[in-house]
Formats: structure tokens, sequence, C-alpha cells
């Protein structure tokens, strides 16, 4: 459903001159241009500061921000800049052995806004640089508390 | 079908509530309709839902620093505006533009009509040398600079003269490489941004070839963020040129630093030491000076130079050494000079606490006083990025929301809110701008910028927005 919209925005955002402005910006629907019937659904649980843990579902080829925002996940100020690589408020932290697997390895970029994140450690990405593949299926990641403080829920 | 696409989309997974504003709930007010109070704002109506919050802004637009003071070769930064957007949207939340606290309403009023004000005016003046010169003309704080280019009303009439080879930038921080990156940027990349267009043709017939950024200490100490120096060192036409004495013994130091500044002093030995600048006469050159503090600027009418003292470094620390001057000056020819040293807070009015040293409200965690908070640069002096505001402001937010509920503000007392705001500002004849007078704004600024090439031009006339808001919606006084 989630995605059905998305798509929808997106080619609504292409084909009107209307702007959309409180939608997700067009460059971060890459990933729906790839085929929709080979990608399979990847289990990724968010684990908040106060223990409370979200298990949901992203598509491959989503990064871990898009499955925040398809699925409403309630994270107050997650992903500020909207995946544009300027602010460091989609700061996940990995278990070290999912760090070490992950196939990208993080950009100047990337490691340029993790220098700012609060609660820094040496197995931080930002989740808009992680794309989900099979092969992270069961991912388990801590969101740091500075960005969901545990009085805020 | 939107309404449910954006239920789907929300990026912060709160969605839009449909409820009809209550009378219930507290009643509170934001000062400053910057990020600060966006977030502040954002936090409260999600953690009270039967809370009203009215964010009051000065100028008629909102938004604050994210318009004025983000570049606008960054737009990427500005996409909180959709955000705050969302939460202005809310049916808890009223935008009144157009209202100065201290001169068309003081504390006093506001602490009468609601249950709580958060105060988060930001830090507009900006810090000053006291020394010979100062006054001279193309003396500018950097400040000025940038509210000329992105089209700040106080600044659209500021003379900036671009006619010498060199501009002389004083301090190291985020906005003093911004404002050295728009003046070293080709003119074909900014005409693509919403920079406003006198700034355009200003800059398109700019002379400027080199650009100093002086610090008084060393390259251990510099106060921008290694995005902003990866983009100078990165930048089409420019080559960033050190000197490079000021570096010994610093790649030593590199291993025993952490993050942020191990990165940052690496990337900084590595484009002063291990890059060879390809200087061509068609190059501008960005050169960051270390160890030097002005004295005076030089010049009869219009600044001609800066007088610099040179200065050593001491301490055990070597990341927070002290600067001492050695007695030997210097002086670097220029046709302007930008002073970009810091900010501090106005008190805008004299019954807040304020902290005249800091230039900051005196505050704990964002308590000010019973039933009057801070938030963002007010709140903590004007350092960090967004996160550091966001994170401030949810802090405060936090407080207010557990002040309620803790009964610390009595809440079942009733307050008129913003209908006796509202009669006073009526009676005093000034015109406010809702939301919808916002988007007005917001639409004719694209429009206008559509003509031009441009994602926008922004208005920088305060008389021209309140006509383009004006056409005739009313903010809703229920309440």
């Amino acid at each position: 459903m989630a995605q059905a919209a998305l798509r929808s925005v997106c080619a609504k955002a292409l084909f009107t001159s209307q702007p959309l402005r409180l939608f997700v910006v067009p460059q971060r629907c890459h990933s729906l241009t790839r085929p929709l019937l080979k990608k399979e659904e990847v289990e990724v649980t968010f684990v908040k500061a106060n223990g409370e843990a979200i298990k949901t579902k992203g598509k491959e080829g989503d990064s871990l921000l898009d499955v925040i925002v398809n699925n409403n996940i309630d994270l107050d100020g997650f992903g500020a800049c909207e995946g544009t690589l300027t602010c460091s408020t989609c700061h996940l932290i990995f278990k070290k052995a999912d760090f070490d697997a992950l196939p990208e390895k993080p950009t100047d970029e990337e490691l340029d806004m993790l220098d700012l994140a609060y609660e820094l450690t040496e197995t931080s990405r930002l989740g808009c640089q992680i794309n989900l593949t099979k092969k992270l299926n069961g991912l388990e990641v801590k969101v740091p508390s500075t960005i969901n403080d545990a009085r805020s829920s | 079908m939107l309404r449910c696409m954006s239920h789907s989309l929300t990026i912060f997974g709160r969605s839009i509530t449909t409820s009809a504003v209550h009378n219930k709930g507290a009643k509170i007010c934001v000062v400053g309709g910057g990020p600060a109070g966006f977030y502040a704002a954002q936090h409260i109506v999600k953690a009270a839902p039967d809370c009203e919050v009215d964010i009051f802004e000065r100028l008629p637009v909102p938004f604050g620093l994210v318009r004025f003071g983000v570049a606008p070769d960054h737009p990427e930064v500005k996409n909180v505006i959709n955000t705050f957007t969302k939460t202005a949207r809310n049916p808890q939340v009223r935008f009144i533009g157009n209202v100065s606290l201290g001169t068309d309403v003081s504390l006093q009023e506001l602490k009468t009509a609601y249950h709580a004000v958060i105060l988060t005016y930001g830090a507009e003046q900006d810090k000053t040398f006291g020394i010979p010169g100062e006054s001279l003309s193309n003396v500018l704080a950097a400040r000025e600079f940038v509210g000329w280019y992105n089209g700040l009303p106080q600044n659209k009439n500021l003379l900036v003269d671009l006619n010498d080879e060199a501009v002389v930038i004083l301090g190291q921080g985020n906005v003093a490489v911004d404002a050295a990156r728009i003046l070293l940027t080709p003119i074909d990349e900014l005409k693509k941004t919403d920079i406003t267009e006198h700034a355009l043709a200003g800059l398109a017939s700019s002379r400027v070839k080199t650009v100093y950024l002086v610090g008084r200490r060393g390259p251990l100490q510099v106060a921008f963020t290694i995005k902003e120096l990866r983009e100078m060192v990165n930048l089409k036409g420019c080559s960033s040129v050190f000197e490079k004495r000021h570096f010994d013994g610093v790649p030593e130091m590199v291993p025993k630093l952490v993050r942020p500044r191990k990165r940052l002093t690496e990337l900084l030995v590595k484009a002063a030491l291990e890059t060879e600048p390809s200087i061509d006469t068609s190059s501008k050159i960005f050169k960051p000076l270390f160890m030097r503090s002005p004295l005076s600027f030089q010049g009869s009418t219009s600044v001609t130079g800066v007088e610099l003292g040179l200065n050593s470094l001491h301490g055990a620390d070597l990341e927070n050494q002290q600067a001492i001057p050695t007695g030997e000056k210097e002086i670097i020819n220029c046709g302007l000079a930008l002073r970009s040293i810091g900010y501090r807070s106005v008190c805008a009015d004299p019954s807040i606490p304020f902290d005249n040293k800091k230039g900051k409200v005196i505050n704990e965690h964002g308590r000010v006083e019973k039933g009057v908070y801070s938030a963002g640069w007010l709140s903590t002096g004007p350092v960090g990025v967004i996160l550091s505001t966001m994170s401030n402001a949810f802090e405060t937010g936090a407080n207010v929301v557990e002040d309620i509920k803790k009964k610390v503000l009595d809440t079942t007392e009733s307050k008129p809110g913003y209908s006796s705001i509202r009669s006073k500002l009526d009676s005093k004849g000034i015109q406010v701008v809702s939301f919808a007078g916002w988007e007005r704004i917001d639409e004719e600024e694209m429009r206008r910028g559509k003509m031009l090439g441009k994602p926008r031009e922004k208005i920088t006339d305060v008389q021209e927005m309140l006509q383009v808001a004006d056409k005739g919606d009313t903010i809703a006084v229920k309440g």
C-alpha cells in the first residue's frame, strides 16, 4: 500500500507542475524503478533506546530510512534532511557482525555527517545509506536515544 | 486519496490529526518561527494532543535561519521545511507572522494570555572586535553578507563592494566558510540556486580572486566542520592554499585525536601538505591563515586592508591551546572585510531574565521561570547544526509537557490565548500573516523563480510580503 502510494506520488511529482512539498523528494524514489516482482521482503527490527523493539518489513533495495518512512514508524526527528546526506538524524547503530557484513562501506560524505552524530560508535551508519538485501533479513539495529528521547514516547 | 497518501508518507511517522481545536488543553505560545520554535511545537503537539500552540514570528515568513541562514547552494538542508510545514498545518498549531516581541506585544501580555511562553527567537546580533576602523565602509558582519545573498529584508540594500581582488574573512567557523564559498563559487553554479537576484548581479561582476580565512589559533582549533571544508577543497575553479609551516607537528597529532576532530584534521593535513595547489591565472584562491588576530582595519573611508597581530600557541593540551600575541604585525590588503566571530542574542523584552555577558537567556534545560521556557540558540548560545537545535528544542518541549502533567503549570486556569493578543494587535493596526498567507508568498516566490530559471526568487520587502500574503483570509481566533 505504502509502496503503491509512493509510486503514484512520484509519478505525480514527475508529471505535474504542482509542487508536492510535503512528500519525499523524487530522488529518493530510485528503488521503485527496479522490477517490483522480483523484490523480496526483508525483516528489520529497530530497537529504541527504551528497549522497545519495532519489528517491521522492507523491500530489497529500500534504504533503512525508506523502511521507517514507509511503515510510519514513529521516531521523532528521524531523517530530517530526507536522505540527502546533509544531517545525521537517521543515525543507526549496528551489531559488529552485521556492520562488517554490510556490502558497501561508508563514503567520506557519510562519515562526515556521522562525525556530527550524537552517541557515535564504531558500528554507526546512516540509515539513508543502507539498502536492504536478502542477506540482511532479520537485521536488528539500535536507534540512539537522542533521536528518540524516552520521554517523548 | 492525497490525504491517505500523506498518512503513509509521514517522514516522522506522525499522522496529521484531524480533530478540531480543543479549548480544554494548555495554551502555549512560541516566540520565533525558526527551527527551534517549530521543533518545540512539533514535540508538544505530539506529546500533548490537547494543547494549542501558537507560533509568533517577527517577519511575515517562517523558518528563520533555514530560509535566511542556510546557504543557497545547500538546498538539501532546507528539506526540514517539509516537516515544519506539516507541523504548521496541524490543527493544534497556528502560525502568526509579522508580530515582534518587545514592540508589538510584551512578554507580560503573552504570559497573561498563555499558560506557557517558549522563547526561541535566536541570536541575531553579531559580535564585534572593538578595534579601530571597524566602522569603515565594506567592513561588514558575515551575517549581513549572508542576509544580503539570502534575502533578509533588513540586509537587502546592503552595499557590498566586490571590486577588489582580495577579501579578508575574520573567523574560521561555518558561516565564514559559507561566505567564502559564495564569493568563490562560479556564477553559473549560483544561478541555479535561490540566491537573491541583487546578490547574483553583484557577484556576477565581482573581481574577487582570493579569500583569506583568518583564525587566531591553529589548524587544530578550527571551528568549521568537515563537510564545509571538503566542499572548499573540491570547489570548481578554486585552489585551497595553506601555510605549511603552521602544520608542524600536526600530522603526528592525528592518531591521538578522536572524531570529529580526527577526521577534520586528517582532511586539513591532506589538503595542506599532500595536495599541490594547481594554480593557473584563472584560478581563484581560498587561503586559510592561522595564528593571527586583527588589530585594526586600514583605510580612510572604505577598508583597504586589515592589520593583523601574529600569535603563538601555548598550553599543554594541544587541542585547547591559547593564542598569545608575539608582537609581530602584518597587513593584508583587501577591499572587503567580513567579521564572523559569532553571535549573541538580544534581550527582546526587559522582563526576560537575560545574561548580558553571554548574550543568551538564563535557563536550565530550557526552563527560564514559571511559565517561561527557551530553546535553540537563544537558550544555548549560537553553536551547533540543525541536529543540536532539534534535540535542544525537543528537550524544552518535553519539559513543558512534563510541567503540564506534573501540574507545575496550572492549566485549569482559563487563559484567553490568541484572541486577547489578536485584539491588542488589531487595536495597534498590525497586519498578521497566517500560514496560508505564507503559502501565498511561497507560491509567488516560486512563480518568480520559475521565470528566472531558479527554484525561487525571494521577496525581500516586508511590505510586499504583506501585500502578497493578504488576500482576505484571517487567522481563526476561536479558543
